[in-house]
């Protein structure tokens, strides 16, 4: 089995969040970057077929070279080679046509739901159309028999088990392995990552269907006011003539 | 707010048992100078890798080990799969095969954890893998290296003895000639990991006086480590002493490679090498604890980081640290061309220990009261230093080792 695990180079949860270009793009400055979170549980998954059905993974980002420390991550973890499309991800359709040229030849790609940063969550859907593979979203759990896959995923109140065939991309997150299974690249692995492929391909011509016209951050937090817990009064008084909420 | 920690009690077959849930380990490393520019991707991989195993591993768990006064074994197998167990160490043998730089930022980040799991992982690598590497037979380099690797066997390394501590040469331990084999007889004091080791890598003097290096193993008769009790520094890791009476030691677990005072002074610049980086550890952890909670601490209407005696304080701690740092990548690159001096490695060992130290005292005064705590790391890293600065050389010894040095003239006696 050939896997795919498409990864998304994002800013650590961490991160100090600021835009730059009035406000219209993000300040990358002093910014630590993962392994977008989704794709790491994937990845994970990925590693696991690798041991124990003898899978070959491949990792794949849309990005520029800075982005490339992020993949040599994901080889030392144990992915087999990487490749970089060299392109900026301009918006979740651009990035789904570029990752469609190299997912094609892939029994299973695994991408996550989403990527922390922009939380756009439409590549894996996006490439699953283009390349037209079965898709299935959401998924916290996944195995593989053959060249049939048992997916189960998430749904309001509870979860529900799927069966459907290869070639297939999933969108998966936390659950598809736990926190406690994420591998930490070890000494070894970074120096054998050294002697693995990493390909650089140039992007395929497309077009973007949207554009970032201006981002904004979240209110500052107000100041407090704390009121006795037997004051219900100025409670009272202060909710409905200040706040004006009641 | 200041968050705290919380202690659970619970009842397990009759037995109360204390937990204390630490806090998140909301550690961030200080790079004022911007110092990253100058590591290579390899090297912010394996000390991000490293960094994110001590949040897991060790910051949870270690503050209920060190009030216990006990090492917390179940690590040893995480350091090897980490690759903490010799870095440097050729691939043929088992090592990483990384960096004089990559060893030295596992270090800085084990440390920055607790002194006692970084002197394990420097007495592995550098104390027992290196002088079988460097000096052992390629038969012993076979037998041993992967397995220390892999964590499989563990070693300490004996010098030290209760009356020879700076001055080794002195030593009285020793070994005679019996035919088909050695007889060893006498005794090491402050041999970290010597309680649990399966191996010891044992200096003594031959019959001419001349010291030779030896591989000791656990099953050998004669052999005791018992462990030493009642520190008040580094109380998450093991200590003992080795007592050799009348240990008949193979002759193939002789290190033919060399012999004199040079062949475990040669050991002791590569661990000394890797405590230079290990206390930038535990400076940036305290540090960075009390940046945190001078922030977080209100006193008189404000924080106290906005008045100036904490400022002073804090200011010159990320001054230290970043001298430390520029200081010892400069060391690490000269080691990586062989051409580190033990002079310029002592310098390093010293400079950056007193650093942390000093950054441990001013840390923990920023924190009042709390910093007396196990809520916070800081007073474990202040107590563990008092040994990192004792031993691999005294501090007073290293300011000697300079002193000699830049006057040719030695003032040791």
């Amino acid at each position: 089995m050939k896997i795919l695990v498409c990864i998304s180079h994002v800013p650590d949860t961490t991160s100090k969040i600021n835009f730059t270009d009035g406000d219209s793009k993000f300040d990358t400055s002093g910014v630590q970057f993962i392994i977008n979170p989704n794709d790491e549980f994937g990845l994970t998954r990925a590693m696991w077929f690798k041991e124990k059905q003898g899978a070959e993974v491949t990792v794949v980002n849309v990005g520029e070279s800075s982005t490339e420390p992020t993949l040599r991550k994901a080889l030392a973890i144990g992915a087999d080679n990487a490749i970089r499309i060299n392109a900026a991800p301009t918006d979740g359709y651009y990035t789904a046509v570029q990752l469609a040229e190299v997912a094609k030849d892939y029994d299973l790609v695994i991408a996550g739901k989403e990527s922390i940063d922009y939380n756009g969550g439409m590549v894996p859907g996006i490439l699953a159309e283009l390349t037209g593979f079965n898709f299935i979203n959401s998924c916290i759990g996944l195995e593989v028999d053959g060249s049939t896959a048992t997916v189960t995923r998430e749904i309001d109140g509870g979860k529900e088990s799927l069966q459907t065939t290869l070639p297939l991309v999933i969108g998966g997150q936390k659950g598809i392995v736990e926190e406690k299974d994420l591998k930490i690249p070890n000494a070894r692995g970074i120096m054998m990552a050294r002697k693995k492929t990493l390909t650089v391909q140039e992007p395929v011509q497309s077009e973007t269907l949207t554009k970032a016209v201006s981002f904004e951050k979240p209110a500052a937090k107000g100041t407090v006011k704390l009121v006795e817990a037997d004051n219900l009064d100025a409670l009272i008084d202060l909710l409905h003539n200040e706040a004006k909420v009641i | 707010m200041v968050s705290k920690s919380y202690i659970f009690i619970f009842t397990l077959s009759n037995k109360q048992i204390k937990f204390i849930a630490m806090k998140p380990d909301l550690f961030q490393a200080p790079d004022y100078y911007n110092m990253d520019d100058l590591l290579s991707e390899e090297h912010k991989l394996i000390r991000q890798a490293t960094r994110d195993w001590v949040k897991k591993e060790v910051s949870p768990i270690i503050e209920q080990y060190a009030q216990n006064a006990e090492f917390p074994k179940h690590l040893l197998q995480g350091l090897a799969e980490l690759g903490a167990f010799g870095p440097y160490i050729p691939q043929e043998y088992g090592g990483a095969g990384l960096d004089q730089i990559s060893y030295g930022l596992i270090m800085q980040e084990i440390e920055r954890g607790d002194s006692g799991i970084r002197s394990t992982a420097s007495v592995q690598s550098s104390l027992v893998m290196y002088p079988i590497w460097k000096y052992g037979s390629e038969q012993q380099r076979k037998k041993f290296l992967p397995k220390l690797s892999s964590g499989e066997l563990i070693g300490c390394f004996g010098l030290t003895e209760p009356n020879h501590g700076s001055n080794p040469g002195g030593m009285e331990t020793k070994f005679t000639d019996a035919g088909d084999h050695y007889l060893l007889n006498g005794a090491k004091l402050w041999i970290s990991n010597a309680p649990f080791a399966d191996l010891a890598v044992v200096w003594a003097k031959d019959e001419n006086g001349r010291i030779h290096g030896l591989l000791v193993e656990r099953y050998m008769e004669g052999f005791s480590t018992p462990e030493t009790h009642n520190k008040w520094s580094l109380r998450a890791s093991a200590t003992g002493e080795l007592i050799f009476d009348n240990v008949k030691v193979p002759k193939e677990n002789l290190l033919p490679g060399k012999n004199g005072l040079g062949a475990p002074l040669g050991c002791l610049d590569s661990a000394r090498y890797g405590i230079a980086w290990g206390a930038i550890g535990a400076a940036m952890d305290c540090y960075d604890t009390a940046l945190r909670y001078a922030k977080e601490r209100i006193q008189f209407g404000k924080p106290i980081a906005a008045t100036q005696l904490q400022q002073k304080k804090l200011a010159e701690m990320i001054t230290e640290i970043t001298k430390a740092q520029l200081l010892t990548l400069r060391l690490g690159q000269l080691k990586n061309e062989d051409r580190a001096s033990s002079s310029q490695i002592s310098m390093a060992k010293r400079n950056n220990v007193q650093m942390a130290s000093d950054i441990a005292r001013e840390a923990r005064q920023i924190l009042g009261a709390m910093g007396i705590t196990g809520d916070f790391s800081i007073m474990r890293h202040m107590m563990n230093l008092e040994s990192v600065i004792t031993y691999e050389g005294t501090h007073d010894i290293h300011l000697l080792i300079t002193g000699a040095d830049i006057t040719g003239e030695q003032a040791f006696k």
